[in-house]
């Protein structure tokens, strides 16, 4: 374990488009609550992390746009940097910073609005400029190659794919915060507009706008300040090759690499056993049976068995996004931060009607870079 | 366990106006590879890498990944930070907390910028917000002349006065054998050179740099093991406490003052220009080499010009500011508050070289961006 807790969470809700609201209206709302969740004020905080990304914003310095809502700029200012990546990995700069034994209390902040962005435009940047971003290669069609390579190497059909899309959209009926929702069957999902084959329009995360916050808390101080304190337990991030040839994109090296640092960490020798929920990051409805395998919760080709058994359902032995995952609220970024809070309301017992009955381990998943190329793991409890 | 870090290593290219023999990663590999030579490390030693640059001048979204080739994180937990000027201090000091948290021990650095394949103008224009401020203050220049502009009224500070900052520079860059513009001026040059915004003149302004720079940090565990004389890292600080050009208070630097009061007041030093030994300021333009030693406390407001005449800051003189010729030679944007950290460290090691202050045992690094932002890191010759 670590000597460092979540103390405070607070999410907009995620929607197609808030028009209402531009960045830093989001930030300010997300921060607001993650202090008042904590039962704190800004001026409790002694440094702030805030996460962004100069595409998706359309703004270089994407950051400057929050420093005031972030409470950045709070009387004397606060020490702030930020993170560019997946809002997982700002949560763990904000945790590098507390274990350095400088800062007690730190505020990680993410924004993102995908109404405002043309993400096929943005994810084609991260490919190489001389080689292959000129092919057009953007999130789905080179997550149809990884999807694609999945199916054959394990003989795994759409069907298995869709049924992720089903429970995931289902369970979002319970999250009020989720912007896609409802209940779907297999044939609605299969029968949705081919994006990228084998990858449909229900298999696919939708573009959200919303932001999301934790505080962190120093083991000195989280006792005394703030809600009950949600453990860090296990924190790990591993990146793997960048050419997707370089890979073979149905191994996810680099999340199995975090998964099993994370774990060692945490104390967990079987992940199935001793973690009660998982809320991971999939973009892409396959993503999830590919990533619950790269984490050792079953064997290699198996997770769609456990899909079909129910045991990922929110009522099955290890629940997998019970509010409904990526595909039912996407904002870039805030996604993976929101997957965070929502395994620190299920350690709470404050999941509501999707909460996972004595849950009190939970791990938390985010991505960055083309086809998970970059994965950071946290594993939280109580 | 917490533990204190040392700077270990640093390795930066020879820096150009364009670099065409290269790509980013190979650039950000020429880096990579000077630091591991210069610490006598292999990349399977290397337990981090934090990476930074400003996305919109290369126009690569996800550089954490897209590098790995060139910084050596393949299957390495690798982390972008990026915070527009500021970027290359922020990811030093992200570095030295990744090292301080005691989860990893040895942490690569890269900061880096190919700003020949960017219209870095243009790219910086969108940092200002597009309702309230980006016709007014569009780019990095604006604010500057603003600030020169209150400067020289409030104090009968003259354009000669900063100049003689440019001439200071330019002639430290010539004992730096990696600066990018190695050839002196005169105060006549600099008054005679174009006029961009007034009073900022084509030589009171930074270049802009096709370069990389990487510092490796190493946590206590291993630095004393790894190395003979890590520099030390002391502690740091940051103030990014504006959103809006239009909120900037310009008579002032608040965030170079804020971040001052918090590092100085963390290590005791009180009297700056007698406690330093040597500074590398992120200093974009001449009049920021007079008006910004004032808010650092080195003198009292208005004097600095007085001080600079004198020699004080000057290669032998009591409180040498820049002697790699700072940014006012070489700016590879990304890489620049790095490079602040890195020479820093060289001179706290006595491997400086040509551009070696004697003796220096405290030496301050600093980072300039975004809407007047300030990054600091304070390093020792021992441990703090």
């Amino acid at each position: 374990m670590l000597d460092a807790a979540i103390i405070g969470v607070g999410q907009t809700s995620y929607e197609a488009e808030k028009k209402g609201y531009n960045f830093a209206e989001m930030v300010y709302e997300a921060t607001d609550q993650a202090l008042n969740d904590a039962g704190l004020t800004m001026d409790d905080i002694d440094n702030v992390v805030s996460v962004s990304n100069d595409f998706f914003d359309g703004r270089t310095i994407s950051c400057m746009a929050v420093m005031d809502a972030s409470g950045a700029s709070h009387n004397d200012g606060k020490n702030v940097s930020t993170v560019e990546g997946d809002g997982t990995f700002g949560a763990f700069y904000g945790l590098m910073r507390i274990l350095a034994g400088v800062y007690k209390t730190t505020l990680v902040v993410v924004h993102s609005k995908g109404s405002e962005s043309n993400p096929s435009l943005i994810y084609n940047s991260m490919f190489d400029y001389i080689y292959t971003k000129s092919t057009g290669l953007d999130h789905i069609s080179s997550s149809a190659l990884q999807a694609r390579r999945y199916m054959n190497r394990y003989g795994l059909g759409e069907e298995d794919f869709a049924r992720v899309a089903v429970k995931n959209l289902g369970n979002a009926q319970k999250n009020s915060r989720a912007h896609r929702k409802g209940s779907y069957t297999v044939s609605d999902v299969m029968g949705s507009t081919m994006l990228a084959d084998p990858i449909k329009e229900l298999d696919a995360a939708p573009a959200s706008d919303g932001a999301a916050a934790i505080v962190l808390g120093h083991k000195v101080v989280a006792e005394k300040l703030g809600k009950k304190p949600v453990w860090v337990k296990g924190a790990a991030h591993c990146c793997d090759a960048y050419n997707l040839g370089d890979r073979d994109l149905s191994d996810v090296n680099a999340l199995a690499d975090a998964a099993q640092r994370a774990y060692a960490m945490a104390g967990i020798e079987d992940p199935f056993n001793e973690i009660d929920v998982v809320e991971l990051y999939e973009q892409f409805s396959f993503q999830e049976l590919l990533y619950l395998e790269a984490m050792g919760f079953c064997r290699r080709g198996e997770a769609a068995s456990l899909l079909q058994e129910g045991v990922t359902a929110l009522s099955g032995a290890l629940p997998v996004n019970p509010s409904g995952g990526c595909l039912g609220a996407h904002p870039v970024l805030v996604a993976g931060m929101a997957r965070l809070i929502e395994a620190v309301l299920q350690v709470r017992g404050e999941a509501g009607s999707y909460q996972v009955p004595g849950a009190k381990n939970a791990l938390a998943h985010g991505v960055n870079g083309p086809c998970g190329q970059s994965h950071c793991v946290l594993v939280v409890g109580e | 366990m917490a533990q204190r870090v040392g700077v270990i290593g640093f390795g930066q290219t020879y820096h150009k106006s364009r670099r065409e023999d290269v790509n980013g990663v190979e650039l950000i590999n020429e880096a990579v590879q000077a630091a591991l030579e210069d610490s006598g490390l292999g990349i399977d030693d290397v337990d981090a890498i934090i990476i930074g640059n400003m996305d919109h001048f290369e126009s690569v979204n996800y550089v954490d990944t897209w590098s790995v080739d060139g910084t050596g994180g393949f299957m390495k937990p690798v982390m972008k930070l990026t915070t527009g000027g500021t970027t290359g201090s922020t990811i030093g000091i992200g570095g030295y907390f990744t090292a301080a948290s005691g989860l990893f021990d040895v942490v690569a650095v890269v900061g880096w910028e190919k700003n020949s394949e960017s219209d870095t103008t243009g790219a910086i224009i969108t940092c200002s917000d597009p309702v309230f401020d980006r016709f007014s203050f569009a780019g990095a220049l604006p604010g500057l002349a603003v600030e020169a502009s209150v400067y020289m009224k409030k104090y009968g500070v003259t354009e000669k006065d900063a100049a003689r900052v440019a001439v200071r520079d330019r002639r430290h860059a010539m004992n730096n054998p990696y600066a990018q513009l190695r050839k002196e001026i005169t105060e006549e040059e600099v008054l005679e050179s174009p006029m961009l915004s007034y009073p900022v003149k084509l030589l009171d302004i930074c270049p802009r740099t096709d370069g990389a720079a990487c510092v490796i940090f190493a946590g206590e565990r291993k630095a004393k093991k790894l190395s003979p004389n890590p520099a030390w890292v002391w502690a740091s600080s940051i103030r990014h406490s504006y959103s809006y050009f239009e909120d900037i208070e310009y008579d002032t630097m608040p965030t170079l003052e804020a971040a001052c009061r918090e590092l100085f007041s963390n290590v005791g030093i009180k009297e700056p220009l007698k406690e330093l030994d040597v500074v590398e300021l992120y200093q974009p333009y001449t009049f920021a080499g007079l008006k910004w030693i004032e808010s650092m406390g080195i003198c009292k407001p208005g004097e600095a010009p007085q001080l600079v005449w004198d020699g004080v800051t000057d290669m032998g003189g009591e409180l040498p500011f820049n002697p790699s010729g700072g940014v006012l030679a070489t700016n590879c944007i990304g890489a620049t508050g790095l490079l602040r950290i890195g020479e820093a460290a060289l001179q706290l090691q006595g491997r400086a070289g040509d551009r070696q202050v004697e003796g220096a045992e405290v030496a301050l690094a600093t980072g300039f961006g975004g809407a007047f932002w300030t990054d600091m890191m304070l390093l020792g010759k021992n441990p703090w």
